[in-house]
């Protein structure tokens, strides 16, 4: 019987030529991550452990992301145990503000996550560098400890279900919009514990920006992991970024599946999830009015350049709603730095948006664009919880950068097609 | 391990961040995080909650982010067992590596209501609503497992073991 790429992944990083579904094993991983909400804790259980050295520190990528530049006190102290621990222990992927992103837009960039890589990182959204064909997986802090500590951990090798997208996608569809069908089609928890394994022409004709959209999404239908199999587009992303040995796998013919799902993409529209679930998803012609107080643009699922590329299309020579807040964070310092030099930042700026350094920020309602009570906002994000954004009586709607900025114009949801 | 407490119910779907909101992530102190448990789906919770209650939810419990200080807040409340019809694989690991006891029933799920009164024994997976009579039986957890529990988590379990 064949094996699909994700148990491929675990199969050889357990030392194993074949495994299956339900099996439970122990495997060396590749890269260990950890932010500045989730690693303070890990440190501290390692430090209950009583392990001084003995890290897989070469493993460990520290990134201080959720509530930096540190929006109080307590989170300046989180921040720093992470900062003093990597000095401690000379870990070299820590990443300070200045010179960072948020973790899931800047471990790709900067070549530290490969095809073929088991990857676990105590941030649910992990799972995007499924995009680039490696195995990822969002744990715990204590997980992420063990790991730390011991350069393992285990795994349930997980039932897979294969999403074929075929046709060609409309102007304006892209991968956000795949993600947030099939979630609406699946439900939340309608890949729970599973892989989501994404193929067909519509897969395979999608740029690197788009598949991480995709990827980093499997969280919220309940997926374990999502994964694209590694092809021409994904070696000419990592060429100049990866330096070290990497496998690209691809799932056997005879792979198993637990169900398959085919989407004909050349009928989709741009995606809305409404409030309070990512599953709440309606086309965007169908939303009806919508009025909106903010709009973010950016995140782990939108912040990369090719989204601020779509929104500066749309914002170009346009003024945002008055009364309306645009928030617009770039994904890292290289994305703002690039976005600069094309001429999107003054775009933004002179249509009346306001940018940041690169932050987790408003996305889980920690700073940097708080919702009062009974406020909507359209953002670029991954999820829509009550009171993700702010006040439990706030409300968020989903969407992908295009109808992101068409919207800020317009001050309601607003399809991309209507300004421009 | 066994325990008799008061249900409080919770619906499917319940998140993390309805669990503890990310406003309150700048420390992973579990008495702190207690006091903001679960305030986003019922602002009457932490102040209610007493030691030895028993939060009954329906599906997929513990969704979104992979913040630990969801189970620790839960456990941080003095929550001594969490019953649903199923949870989120993330915070299912969790809940083990910090000690919180779990179990899945979607029978106990449903005819659980606020209010009752159940006794949940964590060797056999017996749930009994003490209410009713009625006795739902989930899946109890292999032995080791339940060591890691009983020991308060996955680093005391391994500090234990050296």
């Amino acid at each position: 019987m064949g094996m699909t790429i994700s148990q491929k992944i675990l199969a050889h990083h357990a030392g194993r030529e074949h495994v299956e579904a339900g099996e439970l094993l122990n495997c060396k991983v590749d890269v260990i991550l950890g932010n500045d909400v989730t690693a303070p804790a890990a440190i501290a259980e390692c430090n209950r452990l009583g392990r001084e050295h003995g890290y897989a520190r070469d493993s460990i990528v520290l990134v201080p992301d959720h509530f930096t530049p540190n929006k109080d006190i307590k989170s300046a102290e989180q921040a720093k145990i992470l900062r003093d621990f990597a000095r401690q222990q000379g870990i070299q992927n820590y990443f300070e503000i200045g010179q960072m992103g948020i973790e899931h837009c800047l471990l790709p960039e900067q070549g530290l996550v490969a095809p073929g890589d088991l990857i676990i990182g105590a941030d649910s959204h992990t799972c995007t560098y499924g995009a680039l064909g490696a195995f990822a997986t969002g744990v715990g802090s204590t997980d992420m400890a063990a790991a730390m500590a011991t350069g393992e951990a285990w795994f349930k090798v997980p039932e897979s279900i294969k999403f074929i997208y075929y046709g060609q996608a409309p102007r304006w569809v892209g991968g956000k919009d795949f993600i947030l069908h099939a979630i609406g089609d699946i439900g939340v928890d309608g890949a729970r514990y599973m892989s989501m394994e994404f193929t067909g022409e519509a897969i395979r004709s999608l740029s690197m920006d788009n598949r991480f959209s995709m990827a980093n999404m499997a969280i919220e239908a309940g997926g374990k992991n999502g994964i694209i199999a590694a092809d021409d587009i994904t070696l000419a992303y990592i060429e100049d970024r990866v330096k070290r040995p990497y496998h690209i796998y691809q799932s056997d013919d005879d792979a198993v599946y637990a169900r398959t799902i085919e989407y004909d993409v050349s009928k989709l529209e741009p995606v809305v999830a409404f409030p309070h679930l990512p599953e709440n998803t309606r086309p965007v012609s169908q939303v009806g009015e919508v009025w909106l107080d903010q709009v973010v643009i950016g995140s782990c699922t939108n912040g990369r350049i090719e989204d601020l590329q779509a929104a500066a299309e749309i914002l170009k020579g346009q003024r945002v709603y008055s009364g309306l807040r645009l928030i617009i964070l770039p994904g890292t310092q290289t994305i703002y730095l690039e976005a600069l030099r094309r001429g999107y930042m003054e775009t933004f700026i002179e249509a009346g948006a306001a940018v940041s350094t690169p932050t987790c920020g408003p996305c889980l309602g920690g700073h940097m664009g708080i919702l009062a009570k009974g406020e909507k906002a359209l953002a670029t994000t991954n999820r829509n919880f009550v009171g993700r954004m702010g006040h439990p009586e706030s409300e968020v709607y989903l969407s992908n950068p295009a109808v992101a900025a068409a919207s800020a114009i317009k001050g309601r949801i607003t399809p991309p097609w209507e300004v421009l | 391990m066994k325990f008799t407490g008061h249900v409080y119910k919770f619906g499917s779907n319940i998140d993390t961040d309805a669990i503890i909101p990310a406003r309150y992530l700048n420390t992973f102190d579990p008495a702190e995080l207690a006091r903001h448990c679960m305030e986003d789906a019922n602002p009457d919770f932490p102040s209610k909650v007493k030691a030895g209650d028993i939060i009954v939810a329906d599906k997929n419990f513990g969704c979104g982010s992979s913040r630990e200080h969801a189970p620790i807040a839960i456990k941080g409340a003095g929550v001594a067992c969490v019953v649903a019809d199923s949870f989120a694989r993330i915070f299912y690991r969790n809940a083990i590596n910090i000690g919180l006891p779990i179990l899945e029933s979607p029978e106990a799920a449903t005819a659980i209501q606020e209010g009752d009164e159940i006794e949940v024994d964590l060797e056999t997976g017996q749930i009994k609503n003490l209410r009713s009579g009625e006795v739902y039986q989930a899946t109890p957890f292999p032995e080791f497992m339940q060591r890691i529990i009983a020991r308060g988590g996955l680093i005391d379990y391994v500090k234990g073991s050296e």
